[in-house]
């Protein structure tokens, strides 16, 4: 199995704020190889997207108490210094966020902003040569009349156009990852579809990896190859796309799948969904966080389980609730479909 | 660009008859005494008064009076019953004085307004921030006539360090000009570069929550490019606008105080000196004047305002 | 997603007032400032208990020709050549404590705490002026919109065009001789009530825009459409639902709005367009002060620090209430901290 690109072990991220410490990300590990696309998904809240911005250095503050190892190629990031990190960032990883229009800095023509991240990286390129790479990039995203673009302001492009031009800022300088944060929430969902197939062919051509986070399950169905649900802080469940999809061993993510709903199903009655609302963050409950919203919980629930993978079963899917595998299979389907059932 | 410049333009001329309007009524309408009384002054005779009023048009239906007005003062012809002098000379005699004392104050307000601002706003929280904070405060709670009085005595008497007032054309001698104008810049400039630093600090700090400064570090800009040509940049739009509003602020307000104290006999110091004769015309004309300059000169800042910040532009040729 | 709040994530303490007033109290400096424009106000209610008890003297009392008792011996009040006699402090058992101001031989001390009731009184009075127009205007123009809203805005952009000290000339002097009369009201010039009017309504578009605009953002809410759809008509509305959430914006303008107003009535004073003789205020103390500000230069320097602290006082207050009400630029203060200070860079 070759190197990961990034090891992720055991990532903690706490934040002081008057009312103690809030524990945004509670333990988080995982492993990304060249060309694979992983999927973080869960609710707002979850701590996917601070552990998405935690790699690069970008949550660190003077009240954030980060802890753990982020591995890019061997190299550690969390301890860098932010010469480093700066060296790093843009160029080996590169990020996207959630909303263009906020993302880009208005008062700066497109074309500027990529010929901006591109000079930063790379001294020895002249202006013109910037431009002439800015003007491919937004080209290689599908972005029609790319050398008029570049001139435009980003309140002068439509949504789309304006995430594609993230994107191609981001990969400017052809950087070994890609952080999706929410890459297509603000967005319609035709160009929802447009995004995530620019993503795909970019993952193919270019062997990106990318870390896409995401709160919608359709869009990870589209593109990710592994993923890992996160609930409260911590991972609940990881695998591949097929495991989580098809044999996911998660309460939590067997509700997350219940509430899609589907076009080849009859309507439900209500619409599915998890009761409850998600744990402060600065009052966690002992042992499962999910356990008070989960109508299977039991005694042993008290104690925080471990994130482990059934005996016998792939090694790489593992999940983080005390019942066993019998127990799982028989109560995640609710009339034939997986879902989770209201508590009692 | 264009379109927006006239259209702003256009809008003013609006307004610059609505204050000629204000202006009619405030000195004309709205007080309750004779006007022709008012405007003879002190040294008022009956014949003066009556004379006036014919002069004038009190007799005539408001309109026309109104038209009375605007004509004297736009044609030269408004005198100072009281001094005998012509208003619109003195004042023009007055401006370079004026405009000396304002443009030098509003240099020195800006740069260090912004510097201060910027210092503030990137050492947020500690030391450097909050002694300028209270300077800040300090300097925006300060009445200007205050200062002046302080700087009058300590620095042009108990040491005498400037001279006590006077102004000196800068044709004849600039660095002479300069001198006597240091203090009054100091005096007018402090009040503002607390409120300017003050509001660029919260504009910054404001604008580093904002995603694109986030992305402008995920590209691995370094710090200092961060600060300057994102969040500063940014931050320095809104200050452009009220440049605008406080330069005609003090053109047509601080100016006077300090005018009067350091005795630059500028428009303003004439404006106070006809207060306290309560000589009507000059502080009639004074006003505006004064009202319209800063009318005009907003215009100005708005059409600038709209080439710095590229949404504006959209915006407003959308509509 | 869709699901009813949860009882405990609810956060500790109360709601937003209680909240704000917590962080009130932990910002020393603020409270610090509250206290001192405390006394100051107490400072200024005790002018008649002074000038009754201790110095014995009203603030328009001349003493030219007097002399008093100072450490035994008998001192002019004013000498012949003119100068008045300097702070006694405590040496003439308070009579004189800053000393006499110029030929008239008043008592300063006096003066500055019957001028002082002047310009706080001036100042409060217009505050509640300007706060009363300005509400009661932001509110019709942002609710109502449309025509109201387009009259109003206009009439405000007007009054906002002219320079606040310009405005408060104008009016002031044309004012100053005759006085005012709106319909059955009649204001004598001389009355303090000229300038509470002048700065009252020229400190209006200053706050009526800002308050406007809020209104223009709530009415947009879900709770007002929910209180419309309840059949509140716009009265209840604009006190039931509007007032309310503008709250805390009306406080803080309030606070700072005083401290502009004594500002402007002292500049206004000060060159004879605001208060008028025979009443005094801290402004018409400098412009007499400052015709002997070689002589004596105290006579200017006191009053104006009397002015420089309320003002500081308040804008201090001012800020601190502003930091407390608003949840953003207290968290925004803790993150950033140092926040652009990373290891070797330089500035």
């Amino acid at each position: 199995m070759s190197e990961p690109l990034l090891a992720v072990r055991d990532l903690r991220v706490g934040f002081v704020t008057e009312g103690g410490l809030l524990q945004a990300v509670d333990g988080v590990s995982f492993d990304l190889v060249p060309g694979e696309v992983l999927a973080i998904v869960g609710e707002s809240g979850a701590g996917k997207s601070v552990t998405a911005q935690t790699i690069p250095g970008l949550t660190r503050s003077p009240n954030a108490r980060i802890e753990g190892s982020a591995r890019l190629r061997g190299e550690e990031l969390l301890e860098a210094s932010e010469a480093e990190l700066r060296r790093v960032r843009g160029d080996r990883i590169a990020m996207v966020f959630q909303d263009p229009m906020t993302s880009l800095n208005p008062v700066y023509r497109v074309g500027d902003q990529i010929v901006e991240a591109i000079r930063a990286h790379r001294e020895r390129v002249g202006e013109e040569e910037a431009r002439r790479l800015a003007v491919e990039m937004l080209d290689s995203v599908g972005i029609p009349q790319p050398e008029r673009r570049a001139d435009a302001y980003p309140h002068e492009l439509s949504g789309g156009m304006r995430q594609r031009a993230m994107i191609a800022m981001a990969l400017a300088l052809d950087p070994d990852v890609l952080i999706a944060d929410e890459p297509t929430t603000a967005l319609d969902v035709t160009i929802q579809a447009q995004i995530l197939e620019l993503l795909r062919r970019l993952n193919r051509e270019r062997d990106l990896a990318i870390v896409l986070i995401t709160h919608d399950l359709a869009v990870v169905a589209e593109i990710a190859d592994r993923v890992l649900v996160m609930y409260a802080g911590r991972v609940v469940e990881e695998g591949t796309l097929d495991e989580i999809f098809y044999d996911p061993q998660h309460p939590y993510t067997w509700g997350l799948l219940g509430s899609l709903t589907r076009l080849d199903r009859e309507r439900p009655e209500r619409l599915p969904q998890i009761r409850g609302a998600p744990p402060s963050l600065l009052d966690l409950p002992a042992g499962c966080s999910f356990a008070p919203r989960c109508p299977h919980a039991f005694g042993r629930c008290t104690e925080l389980p471990g994130l482990k993978a059934r005996p016998g079963e792939a090694s790489g899917h593992r999940d983080r609730c005390w019942l066993g595998p019998e127990e799982k299979r028989g109560r995640r389907e609710l009339d034939g479909r997986i879902g989770l059932e209201e508590p009692a | 660009m264009g379109r927006f410049a006239v259209r702003r333009l256009l809008a003013m001329l609006l307004v610059l008859f609505a204050i000629s309007i204000v202006v009619f009524l405030i000195f004309n309408v709205i007080p309750n005494s004779d006007p022709a009384q008012r405007l003879a002054g002190k040294n008022a005779t009956p014949q003066l008064v009556a004379s006036i009023s014919e002069e004038w048009g009190f007799e005539e239906p408001l309109p026309v009076q109104y038209w009375t007005m605007m004509k004297k003062v736009f044609s030269g012809d408004l005198i100072s019953y009281n001094s005998r002098q012509n208003v619109d000379e003195q004042i023009a005699e007055g401006i370079p004085a004026t405009f000396s004392l304002c443009i030098g104050a509003a240099l020195i307000w800006l740069s260090f307004g912004i510097l201060f601002g910027y210092l503030s706003a990137v050492k947020a929280g500690r030391a450097t921030d909050r002694v300028l904070t209270v300077l800040a405060l300090v300097g925006i709670s300060m009445p200007v006539f205050w200062l002046a009085a302080i700087f009058l005595y300590y620095l042009t008497f108990e040491v005498e360090l400037f001279p006590s007032g006077g102004y000196v054309p800068l044709s004849e001698d600039p660095l002479g000009w300069a001198y006597h104008l240091v203090l009054p810049w100091l005096t007018l400039a402090i009040i503002f570069v607390g409120f300017y630093s003050r509001v660029l600090r919260s504009n910054m700090l404001d604008a580093m929550d904002e995603d694109y400064v986030r992305t402008a570090r995920a590209k691995g800009l370094s710090e200092r490019r961060v600060r300057i040509r994102h969040v500063l940049r940014n931050s320095l739009i809104p200050i452009v606008t009220l440049f605008g509003l406080d330069f005609g602020a003090v053109l047509g307000g601080g100016a006077i105080l300090t005018e009067a104290i350091f005795n630059l006999q500028g428009v303003g110091q004439y404006a106070a000196e006809s207060i306290k004769n309560l000589d009507l015309p000059p502080i009639m004309a004074v006003t505006l004047f004064g009202a319209f300059f800063i009318v005009l000169f907003n215009a100005l800042v708005d059409i600038a305002y709209a080439w710095l910040d590229p949404r504006i532009r959209l915006e407003e040729s959308a509509r | 997603m869709a699901s009813p709040p949860n009882a405990e994530s609810r956060p500790a303490g109360g709601g937003p007032w209680g909240l704000a007033l917590r962080q009130l109290r932990r910002n020393r400096v603020a409270v610090g400032s509250l206290v001192l424009f405390v006394l100051i106000v107490a400072f200024v209610i005790a002018a008649p208990l002074w000038a009754n008890q201790v110095a014995h003297t009203g603030p328009n009392a001349t003493h030219t020709l007097e002399k008093i008792e100072v450490g035994g011996k008998q001192r002019d009040v004013v000498s012949p050549d003119g100068t008045p006699i300097g702070p006694q402090w405590l040496g003439a058992d308070g009579r004189f404590f800053l000393g006499a101001d110029g030929r008239l031989g008043r008592d300063e001390m006096v003066r500055l705490m019957y001028g002082g009731r002047t310009s706080l009184f001036v100042s409060l009075a217009a505050a509640l002026i300007t706060t009363v127009l300005a509400v009661a205007l932001g509110l019709l123009a942002g609710y109502f919109r449309g025509w109201t809203d387009a009259v109003v805005s206009r009439l405000l952009d007007i009054v906002w065009a002219f320079p606040v000290l310009l405005l408060g000339i104008a009016l002031g002097t044309a004012l100053a001789v005759g006085g005012l009369q709106i319909g059955p009201l009649s204001i004598s010039s001389g009355s303090i009530w000229i300038p509470i009017l002048i700065i009252g309504f020229v400190y209006t578009p200053y706050m009526a825009r800002p308050i406007r605009g809020e209104v223009l953002a709530l009415r947009e809410k879900e709770f007002v459409e929910a209180a419309v759809a309840q059949g509140a008509g716009p009265l209840r509305v604009m006190a039931g639902e509007l007032l309310p959430n503008l709250s805390s914006t009306i406080i803080v303008f309030f606070t700072l709005n005083i401290a502009n107003n004594m500002l402007l009535e002292s500049a206004l004073s000060f060159l004879g367009a605001g208060v008028q003789p025979p009443n005094s205020s801290w402004g018409t103390m400098i412009s007499s002060g400052i015709e002997l500000i070689y002589s004596d230069p105290l006579l200017t320097i006191i009053p104006g620090t009397m002015i420089l602290l309320t003002v500081l006082s308040l804008n201090v207050f001012g800020d601190g209430l502003r930091d407390a009400l608003d949840p953003k630029s207290r968290v925004r203060l803790e993150a950033h901290a140092g926040r652009f200070e990373p290891e070797e860079e330089p500035a």
